[in-house]
């Protein structure tokens, strides 16, 4: 099953430029997109370019196979510009993800996976760092078509540090270090941290290759196999990113890859006995779900990564311009697709109005359009359903009272475009304030005091990130321990090294992934202890 | 209220335990050989009178002894002669809230999390002075509720109580976050905060034991806690947390509500404002209390289960020693622990020889009375499980296992068990496949490392495991292949305060004690600021 179609020059061009610029800000992207085009300009955003690349790969990959499904059925994936088919996908179910634990199993078991040393461990990983950044162009082409993110984004932006954070776990297969541990009697005490075994892995459609580089980094670094399966909507991308991992020298079975939808292979993954581990990125709703499936199966640990309704926290001596132009892009970037989105901005009283007016300019200059149009800064929502969801919160946002500052309306006939969309006078108990809206919808709320911002960000059962925008060292050391999420930028937003942990307090999640403490989920401790006789010290 | 007089034999044991609280415990089972053996009723059927008060069988909520909000309250029995103790206040949903909301308030509005670290350290160090000055009241609680020997619990597991609490206490100021390297002009750093209100759900077999698992990293930690102590032995930790609030606890920091699973224990796991679950039970139970977890606010659970933990006696090991060891990792506590060396495998070298000698040292296991010194197994704790024992005994047999000493109760009254020994155990008996927590030693015979490796494995658990060789390679490879949480080589049950505590597979989610111990009870803040012209990056 493969769709194939011929390059346009338009995108070519662009190509060439993502290509020789790949370091690169965005800021710098902004600026070149803002001459371009303007979200009222419907013609760019049904303009539909022709794609460069050929979709290879539909099928199951399972002990470093392309095969078909079990059940021979298939799904289409579908353009988020046209909602067009791009391409039919195998249709993984019980059966395959069966296929795909027993390969996994005997990976692990049997060898060769946690059997290499970390060092050739650590080489097939930073070998396949090596060809994400060789086949950027393709990757992105994929994850654009794939996803309607901007191109330039998936290029300049999310390839870099997907292999930016492969070769973090690279580097840290072989730096796993147990302990040696004092005693109280005449006892040897050590511990040794192991692979789990069979890791489950479920990531989502907002950042599909990012996430999928968030789970098996950390999880193939510490010798772990692994069934990952991707979101039905866009199952493209982490096929081709996986093939391009056995080019580099993982051995089969290591890494299954199972596209499919969440009550069927998914549930399956979530509850099957001989998963040892679980990992998923997704809503707080689904996580719910998948934890308790965990629960009544074998006990598998999860990892939940969940929603997030996060705030964005300006205060009166904040530089306004900079916390507008930051505020917007923690809110609208990748069409309001994020987890950590800021999606409650909260300004003080005293430069409230004139945030609004500015939000809601920077917001009138976003251009929305194509995806692959360069210059482009907001593609189209993922699928009808978001789009569909989207609008209802719009709606919802001007019954309930809350002032439609801009935006509001779909963009154009065509695919799953909407305008980037301003509230101010937004009130928390108004829907808008507490639902994830995952659109380009910003809430714009206002505070006299500290102590009540902090008290008002804090009332969710949400706990994934906050920005705080403030020059005093004072206020930044107050709110950055007042609040109750697990990431805190403070006069920036969505800064994502891979050194930095991510991961929620409350109901967006359990555990942490990136940086060192990812390692955590994917690793059990083992104590060993033996007696010593006649120790020289202890 | 229950109030009993002093026999002079308690009298005695307890003066000499306070001399020698740092005895080991082998000293004990020497002294005990020459007084008694398993099959001797008289001593079983004449329950020594404790020789203590009980003054706290109230719900401990915000610093205060309060009766249940409904007035109900439960019997809790002596193991000894099922005879009722006293009668505790029952704990239900609504005193779980009242609990929660103490909590909250102590954490939210402080002081604990707002006192230093070095203050809470201060507190918890003192709390430990304290609970060694009461070493023999608080190991009289803990045997008369629970039935385990007097010796045990003063000289083994109450030393081994105040040891955690000043180990966590030492923990306290020695929280640090990470400054972070990052790849552009960012200052990153990690916080590592307290949760929240954390509730702690621990079990009957070692009351205060794990009571300090739990409540010492929490408090550490700078969380607040509500404890549900298991409805067998609620006496214990009531009687503590007394001393803890004497040693300077705020009021509301850690509450303490008796009662059932089902109802408080339901209540705590599913309640919204409970920020972290840490429990401690059968895997059953286990699941049901993450469900609970997940379905109410994904409070982040840590899960300490059951097991079936082989001890692996190799055709290089020394005989006596490894009997010995084996008898002791099984029958320890009564059999009551969910480490206990269930399964010992034996080469096929020296298996005659060890069951004979496993055999004649259940024989020799000295039965009777737990206040009774020299004692080595006491009851079991009530009537469901001492029957369940017996179920599982006659399963044995039935299922073809060679019975070589024990199988029936002791006594007339009270939940002792013959210290019982089955030789030809096969891996499809129930015996060799469910969690007795009782006095069962169940040996099989093997013939090579990798069988051996497969077989130990080839279990739904995974939490702990001995090994017996002299050969350091056989140690490696066995140590490595195991899918368990602790491997004892050429040792079993060391349990010190920094050794990390927990389960592969169906035995459980995450460590206790050790510096693990504290990842459990502190959420991770990542903080990035912008830098503007750095020195160095």
């Amino acid at each position: 099953m493969a769709a194939s179609m011929s390059i346009s020059s338009l995108l070519s061009r662009s190509l060439a430029a993502a290509s020789s610029s790949a370091l690169r800000r965005k800021g710098r992207i902004s600026e070149v997109g803002r001459v371009v085009s303007r979200y009222g300009t419907t013609c760019a955003a049904v303009e539909n370019p022709n794609i460069p690349v050929k979709v290879n790969h539909t099928q199951l990959l399972i002990n470093g196979n392309f095969v078909d499904s079990a059940s021979g059925k298939t799904f289409p994936t579908y353009d988020p510009r046209t909602g067009d088919v791009i391409a039919y996908v195998a249709e993984g179910d019980a059966e395959d993800i069966n296929r795909a634990v027993s390969a996994a199993r005997k990976a692990f078991d049997e060898g060769p996976w946690p059997k290499m040393t970390a060092y050739e461990r650590s080489m097939v990983l930073f070998r396949f760092a090596d060809l994400i950044d060789k086949h950027t162009e393709e990757l992105a082409i994929l994850e654009t078509w794939d996803n309607g993110k901007t191109y330039e984004q998936a290029a300049k932006i999310e390839l870099p540090m997907i292999s930016r954070l492969i070769r973090y776990y690279a580097g840290w297969a072989d730096k796993i270090h147990g302990l040696t541990v004092p005693a109280d009697s005449s006892h040897h005490v050590q511990t040794i941290h192991e692979p789990i075994g069979v890791a489950g892995q479920i990531i989502p459609w907002n950042f599909p290759l990012l996430m999928f580089a968030w789970k098996i980094g950390p999880a193939l670094a510490c010798g772990n196999a692994i069934v990952l399966k991707t979101a039905e909507q866009t199952p493209l991308s982490a096929l081709y990113a996986a093939k391009l991992l056995h080019e580099a020298g993982l051995p089969p079975g290591v890494l299954n890859v199972v596209s499919g939808f969440g009550p069927t292979a998914g549930a399956a993954l979530a509850s099957h006995m001989e998963v040892d581990k679980l990992a998923f990125t997704g809503s707080t709703q689904t996580g719910k779900i998948v934890l308790e499936l965990a629960a009544k199966s074998n006990l598998k640990p999860v990892t939940l990564e969940l929603g997030g309704k996060s705030p964005f926290i300006v205060c009166k001596d904040a530089d306004v311009d900079e916390a507008v132009e930051l505020a917007h892009f923690a809110l609208f970037f990748n069409q309001g697709q994020c987890c950590c989105a800021g999606s409650r901005t909260y300004v003080h009283e005293s430069v409230y109005d004139e945030f609004v007016e500015k939000a809601k300019a920077r917001a009138l200059k976003r251009t929305v359009g194509d995806p692959f149009k360069a210059g482009i800064e907001q593609g189209p929502q993922i699928d009808s359903e978001q789009f569909e969801k989207i609008l209802r919160y719009i709606r919802s946002g001007i019954e309930s009272g809350a002032t439609l500052e801009t935006g509001g309306e779909r963009i154009g006939s065509k695919g799953y475009y909407i305008q980037p969309t301003v509230f101010s006078n937004v009130k928390e108990d108004m829907l808008i304030a507490q639902d994830e809206i995952f659109g380009p919808v910003q809430s714009i709320l206002k505070f006299k005091d500290i102590n009540e911002v902090i008290r008002r960000a804090n009332s969710t059962s949400y706990g994934l990130a906050a920005g705080v925008f403030t020059k005093d060292i004072d206020t930044a050391n107050t709110v950055t321990r007042a609040l109750k999420v697990g990431t805190v930028w403070i006069n920036c937003y969505d800064v994502f090294d891979a050194a930095i942990p991510f991961g929620g307090y409350k109901m967006s999640g359990q555990g942490r992934e990136k940086g060192i403490q990812s390692l955590s989920n994917y690793l059990q401790v083992k104590a060993v202890v033996t007696p010593l006789k006649n120790p020289a010290w202890m | 209220m229950a109030a009993r007089r002093l026999s002079s034999l308690i009298s005695l044991s307890s003066s000499a335990t306070a001399a020698t609280s740092l005895g080991s415990f082998g000293r004990f089972s020497r002294w005990g050989r020459g007084i008694n053996s398993f099959s001797t009723p008289a001593a079983i059927d004449e329950p020594i009178s404790p020789s203590i008060q009980i003054d706290h069988t109230e719900l401990l909520i915000n610093g205060q002894f309060v009766d249940a909000a409904s007035g109900k309250t439960f019997p809790t029995l002596d193991p000894r002669t099922g005879d009722v103790i006293a009668h505790v206040a029952e704990g239900d949903a609504e005193d779980v809230n009242r609990a929660v909301a103490a909590a909250r308030k102590a954490f939210d509005e402080g002081p604990w999390p707002k006192l230093t670290a070095y203050e809470r350290s201060r507190i918890m160090f003192r709390f430990a002075d304290l609970l060694e000055k009461h070493t023999e009241e608080v190991a009289t609680l803990e045997t008369w509720d629970n039935g385990k020997p007097y010796e045990q619990a003063a000289k083994i597991e109450i030393p081994k109580v105040v040891r955690m609490f000043r180990y966590y206490a030492g923990w306290a100021d020695k929280i640090h976050g990470l400054t972070v390297p990052a790849d552009g002009q960012h200052h990153v750093q990690t916080l590592h905060e307290p949760y929240g209100v954390t509730g702690l759900i621990i079990p009957w077999n070692f009351p205060l034991l794990l009571y300090s698992w739990k409540v010492g990293p929490a408090l550490a930690c700078g969380n607040t806690a509500v404890l549900k102590t298991a409805e067998q032995t609620p006496l214990s930790a009531l009687y503590v947390s007394k001393l803890f609030h004497e040693a300077g606890l705020p009021p509301g920091v850690l509450n303490v509500v008796s009662g059932f699973g089902p109802t408080a224990g339901a209540a705590l796991a599913s309640h919204m404002d409970v920020n972290k679950l840490s429990f401690t039970g059968s895997t059953a139970t286990g699941k049901i209390v993450l469900g609970l977890a997940s379905k109410s606010n994904l409070k982040p659970v840590t899960l300490e289960l059951g097991g079936k933990s082989p001890f692996i006696v190799c055709k290089d090991a020394d005989v006596d020693k490894a009997v010995e060891l084996a008898h002791s990792a099984l029958f320890f506590n009564q059999g009551q622990c969910c480490c206990a060396g269930s399964r010992t495998l034996v080469h096929e070298s020296i298996y005659d020889e060890f069951v004979e000698k496993a055999k004649a040292r259940a024989l020799k296991r000295v039965v009777g009375d737990p206040f009774q010194m020299g004692i080595e197994q006491g009851p079991q704790i009530d009537d469901e499980q001492f029957k369940k024992i017996l179920k599982y005994i006659r399963s044995g047999i039935e299922s073809g296992a060679t019975l070589e000493s024990g199988g029936e109760r002791l006594g007339s009254r009270g939940y002792y068990i013959q210290p019982t020994v089955f030789s030809n155990v096969q891996d499809d008996m129930l015996i060799a496949k469910d969690e007795i927590f009782g006095p069962v030693q169940s040996i099989s015979k093997f013939k090579d490392l990798d069988e051996v490796i497969q077989r130990a494995n080839a279990t739904s658990y995974g939490l702990a495991a001995g090994v017996f060789t002299q050969n350091l390679e056989t140690a490696n490879t066995l140590t490595r292949a195991l899918r368990v949480g602790t491997v004892w080589i050429n040792c079993y049950d060391i349990f010190d305060a920094a050794i990390p505590f927990g389960g592969f597979k169906m035995s459980g989610q995450g460590r206790e004690k050790g510096i693990h111990g504290l990842s459990s009870y502190l959420q991770v803040k990542a903080v990035v600021t912008p830098l503007k012209d750095p020195a160095w990056l």
